[in-house]
């Protein structure tokens, strides 16, 4: 049983009565199977017009709907040989970020993410994909092996945010995070970042200060979750959607600010429609700015330094 | 001399006088309740003299206890783009960040300055709680990359000094940038041997806790100071729990690792005035005099005692 979002109701009930119909049509009328074809055009005509105009609240629901790819099932497609290294050789190892190495359309590679998990049970294990101090390390960890054999690192961002908790607090949360975002910044070998789903704040920034960010359609990216800044700000989270135009937290709006390089186009009606498709068109844009990274400058450290330090205003010449 | 001169006139002067007097003679310890004459809590640099809690210091107060003689020049930054995503809540970005312009007369939530600290050439970045919070937009990453860059031209030590909620809400995603670009700006100081300081006051939470000011190559704070990533609010809420006493503070933070001290106020100068002068000057200030050669008998211990190793 699908789940389907608040505004793709017209859409399901649509589907709803192609399913009737389809059962009658075991008896071969002919009229049927009009009316189904008839109904699927209407159909695909409202899934274009609903997901051409979605809101950015409309998106936030899609980022987080449930039936969307997650890590895992880029790298099950993607990947081949993946072999899942854990750990973070100080503490624990956080099932909220999954990494390993692989191979990525034929090169070795790195690859590292959050995984929300997909059913109540995993949803569990992985945490809902909000990392605590040890995923963060384990991320370091990772990067700075990938450095050492030269590997390109490709992270997957879709997560709700870091772990808000007394033991990550604890074990230094911030901490954490800034030192993953320095390693980001500081590996010399090629990075890339995909927003898959939510990219959530500071949980987000630590694996993607990539040298080429990219994002899906249909994802978000936020300093805050509109929930949280709507109950800051408007001192209710009921003014969630006020909160989602205001932050300016769709690809496109990311896109004109210059904080992302390119969107990865979406299936019809989005990503958890036709989740194969889009895993193949993540697949083909890392592919391409990967591509694009070895074609460059080779010094990816500097080139990251100098598109993150463009993000503020020109800082003048200091004698 | 009657009634009305000498009893009733200076009771309505009083009555009359009484809206004159200023309202801020006495402040209230928000730790102990105890009141404090505001002139005993400024000479006191605003440390509760009953029970030893640090409140906030006004940045100017601060630049002026840590610079040698109180004496500093302050550097002008860049003027930022306002407004970037024409934000606006129940009220328009720019109305507030105008508010905050006003009450403080500054222009951003950072001050940047250089002076002397124990005689060494020394930047400060230092936030303004006050600024909204404190909290980090593109100007307050501005600031943190000029005073990178300006302690590397000086070739000076940097002290940042954060008290800030986090990011700016009202820049979005720009404001999530200056992490990564702050984070840029100590490493390049860092990459030319320069010590980076942190002084984490109260409070350090949120996306600056998350970059740059958990990087400290030496990390202080201030007795009491609240330092984390997530809220106490928003972790309770998560967890449905209590949070343990002392949740947070800095001595929570030194006992579980993460940071090197916790300085009184009153300690804070000579304290940064001896690690300065430990990194920046390793060698003797004086020239060593040479002590009398030891004899072999002394160099390698008294015989006897290597005798009775052997029981």
């Amino acid at each position: 049983m699908p789940t389907f979002l608040d505004f793709e109701k017209p859409i399901a009930e649509l589907e709803g009565k192609i399913e009737e119909l389809r059962h009658l049509a075991t008896s071969g009328d002919i009229n049927i199977a009009e009316e189904v074809s008839r109904l699927q055009a209407k159909v695909d005509r409202l899934l274009r017009q609903t997901y051409a105009k979605l809101t950015p609240w409309q998106k936030t629901l899609v980022a987080r709907h449930p039936e969307r790819p997650h890590l895992k099932d880029y790298i099950q497609e993607l990947i081949d040989d993946f072999t899942p290294l854990a750990g973070d050789r100080l503490y624990a190892d956080d099932a909220a970020i999954i990494g390993g190495i692989g191979r990525f359309r034929g090169w070795s590679a790195m690859i590292v993410g959050q995984e929300k998990g997909s059913d109540t049970e995993t949803r569990v294990r992985h945490n809902f994909g909000m990392a605590k101090p040890e995923g963060y390390r384990k991320a370091q960890r990772l990067m700075h092996l990938a450095d050492r054999y030269k590997l390109p690192v490709v992270s997957l961002v879709d997560t709700p945010g870091a772990y808000p908790g007394i033991g990550a607090e604890e074990r230094g949360q911030a901490e954490a995070i800034a030192r993953c975002i320095a390693t980001c910044l500081k590996i010399e070998v090629p990075l890339v970042s995909v927003i898959i789903g939510e990219g959530g704040s500071g949980g987000a920034i630590a694996l993607a200060a990539a040298n080429t960010v990219l994002m899906l359609e249909h994802a978000v990216y936020s300093v805050i979750s509109p929930e949280g800044c709507a109950s800051i700000l408007w001192r209710s989270a009921e003014h969630a959607q006020d909160a989602a135009e205001a932050l300016k937290l769709t690809a496109a709006d990311l896109l004109k600010l210059k904080v992302i390089d390119g969107i990865v186009p979406e299936p019809l009606g989005g990503a958890h429609r036709d989740r194969a498709a889009a895993i193949d068109a993540v697949g083909d844009a890392v592919e391409g700015a990967l591509a694009q990274l070895r074609n460059g400058s080779d010094d990816y450290k500097a080139h990251r330094r100098a598109k993150f330090l463009a993000m503020g205003s020109q800082m003048p010449e200091i004698r | 001399m009657s009634w009305l001169t000498n009893f009733v006139r200076p009771k309505i002067q009083a009555w009359v006088r009484k809206s004159e007097v200023p309202d801020n003679l006495w402040d209230k310890c928000p730790n102990c309740g105890q009141m404090i004459f505001h002139r005993e809590l400024e000479a006191n640099l605003r440390v509760c003299p009953h029970c030893g809690h640090h409140m906030r210091l006004p940045v100017a107060k601060r630049l002026e206890l840590l610079f040698d003689d109180g004496a500093y020049q302050r550097i002008d930054l860049p003027k930022a783009d306002l407004d970037p995503l024409k934000f606006r809540d129940r009220k328009r970005y720019t109305d507030r960040l105008k508010e905050s312009q006003t009450t403080t007369g500054e222009t951003d939530a950072i001050v940047v300055a250089r002076g002397r600290i124990g005689a060494h050439a020394v930047v400060i970045a230092a936030f303004n709680f006050d600024f909204m919070g404190g909290s980090m937009g593109v100007a307050v990453g501005d600031g943190l990359v000029a005073a990178a860059r300006l302690a590397i031209a000086d070739e000076s030590p940097l002290i940042v000094i954060p008290a800030s909620g986090g990011a700016r809400m009202q820049e979005g995603i720009l404001s999530l940038m200056q992490m990564p670009r702050s984070i840029i700006a100590v490493e390049e100081l860092r990459e030319a041997g320069l010590p980076y300081f942190v002084l984490l006051t109260d409070p350090t939470t949120g996306g600056v806790s998350a970059s740059f000011a958990m990087l400290g190559d030496i990390a202080i704070a201030e007795p009491g100071a609240v330092i984390g990533f997530a809220g106490a609010r928003v972790i309770e809420e998560t967890i449905r729990e209590k949070l343990p006493p002392g949740f947070q503070r800095a001595e929570y933070l030194l006992e579980h690792g993460m940071i090197d001290m916790v300085v009184p106020r009153s300690e804070l100068k000579a304290t940064l005035v001896r690690l300065i002068s430990l990194l920046r000057q390793p060698a003797p200030s004086a020239e060593i005099v040479p002590l009398p050669k030891l004899s072999p008998a002394l160099l390698h211990g008294p015989r006897e005692v290597q005798g009775e190793a052997g029981e």
